[in-house]
């Protein structure tokens, strides 16, 4: 199928994507790498009256540190994200988990902002936002506002970006140098679509965790922070009776559903799965 | 700008190209219809299957995904952009010697997202030929013979 007829802007600058949101009241939608909107458009399960194309602006393509964060304009491309070496080095979580953000043409064209306001249930980066607490800047025509990650998902393809606003800038926190993050999950196939996934980040020193962050993907609307196994982690340390113990505490926390590609039980399962293996490879480096 | 025609000026394996197109118009098919380059494949028209993939300014992208318009002065390489003259390049003869196609169908995008990663890892091992292909389904050849073929294109190239 074909995309409905819709009226086309590039604008070149921030200014004139903010008045041409004002101008179109909530009619327009922004395009940014378009790798999930297009389908959508192709398949006509939206008709938007008008696309505001970012990809004319020069000044929404950037990885910069500022001061303990890391910030990425909105159509930084997920590939230059996955082979940036400050991304590596800085926040080695967000470079993880771009290693499973879709097949290499996909990820050409994909953006880190698109893929955040986009908030696909089973989306990679925005479980990482919801592990790391992540900033997002969003812009309208009343000016910038910050919101955290845990208040920007709504649920599935839902934000508090207003139909007149857009996301403008991402932060995400600068890692402690010896981190172990690691980004992992269960696909219908290599490169496809996700079942469950699962970010984690953990800052440990001889057994004692000083902080540690898991979020699950794919186990409700937006992700989920397994706060009852961190706890147990954050309690007892990283040992073979806390893991066993984080495990089933996952398990229990969360209530998935199941949809064509599996059941609910096999995510519950599945998200446990990974958590265990996950934790005795933080385990074996510490 | 509206959903009126928009002039698109590009350049499609190192000519110059200009053709009218409504903004809704996918770069596949201004690629097929308006400048009748027919060697790229609309298999799926949502990203699924990867048949339709060309090299946008160097990088293999879905035209599918993607607006005529928004190729405006970019640098397109199609399949048809491979040979020299009427001589396969090494990458379509090893496709040829290894029988790494059947149908058919999925080859264009097959040949330009192995010619990236060769462009990119002009010495590949078999997983890395199989994680630049993943995107890239074939119904007909059970895979093996295509990653085949990128390997020994890799040495002849080599």
């Amino acid at each position: 199928m074909r995309p409905p007829a819709f009226s086309y802007f590039a604008p070149r600058t921030v200014e004139e994507v903010v008045k041409l949101l004002a101008q179109h009241d909530g009619e327009a939608r922004v395009i940014a790498g378009g790798q999930s909107l297009v389908p959508l458009l192709n398949l006509r399960i939206i008709r938007p009256a008008a696309l505001i194309d970012l990809n004319r602006c020069p000044e929404l393509d950037y990885i910069e540190q500022r001061g303990d964060w890391l910030a990425f304009g909105p159509m930084t491309r997920q590939l230059d994200a996955a082979q940036s070496a400050v991304v590596r080095q800085l926040c080695p979580l967000v470079a993880d988990a771009l290693e499973w953000t879709g097949p290499v043409a996909v990820r050409a064209r994909s953006t880190v902002g698109g893929t955040l306001a986009h908030a696909d249930r089973v989306a990679e980066l925005p479980a990482v936002a919801i592990a790391l607490d992540a900033v997002m800047v969003i812009e309208g025509a009343g000016g910038q506002r910050e919101v955290s990650a845990q208040e920007f998902f709504l649920g599935d393809l839902s934000t508090v970006i207003e139909p007149t606003e857009f996301l403008r800038e991402v932060r995400f926190p600068i890692s402690a140098p010896h981190a172990f993050t690691n980004f992992t999950e269960v696909g219908v196939r290599q490169e496809g679509v996700a079942v469950v996934g699962l970010a984690t980040y953990i800052e440990a020193a001889t057994g004692e965790v000083q902080k540690i962050a898991l979020a699950a993907m794919g186990v409700d609307a937006a992700p989920v922070r397994l706060t009852s196994a961190e706890e147990i982690l954050q309690q007892q340390g990283i040992n073979p009776d806390s893991i066993e113990a984080a495990t089933q505490a996952a398990r229990e926390q969360i209530d998935p559903m199941g949809d064509v590609y599996t059941t609910a039980a096999y995510r519950k399962h599945a998200v446990g799965g990974l958590l265990n293996r996950v934790l005795h490879q933080a385990a074996r480096r510490n | 700008m509206s959903s009126e025609c928009v002039r698109i000026k590009l350049r499609i394996n190192g000519e110059s190209r200009t053709a009218d197109a409504e903004p809704r118009m996918l770069l596949v098919d201004f690629i097929r219809n308006k400048l009748h380059l027919t060697g790229t494949h609309v298999g799926c028209a949502h990203g699924a299957c990867g048949a339709c993939t060309v090299l946008v300014d160097g990088r293999p992208n879905r035209s599918c995904l993607m607006f005529a318009v928004q190729a405006q002065d970019a640098e397109i390489t199609t399949v048809e952009g491979l040979a020299l003259d009427d001589k396969l390049s090494p990458l379509q003869e090893e496709f040829r010697k290894h029988h790494a196609l059947q149908c058919g169908f999925c080859t264009p995008g097959m040949l330009i997202s192995s010619q990236a990663l060769l462009a990119e890892n002009p010495n590949p091992s078999d997983q890395e030929i199989k994680k630049a292909l993943a995107g890239n389904l074939c119904r007909c050849t059970g895979y093996n013979n295509i990653v085949c073929a990128v390997s020994a294109a890799a040495n002849t190239q080599r």
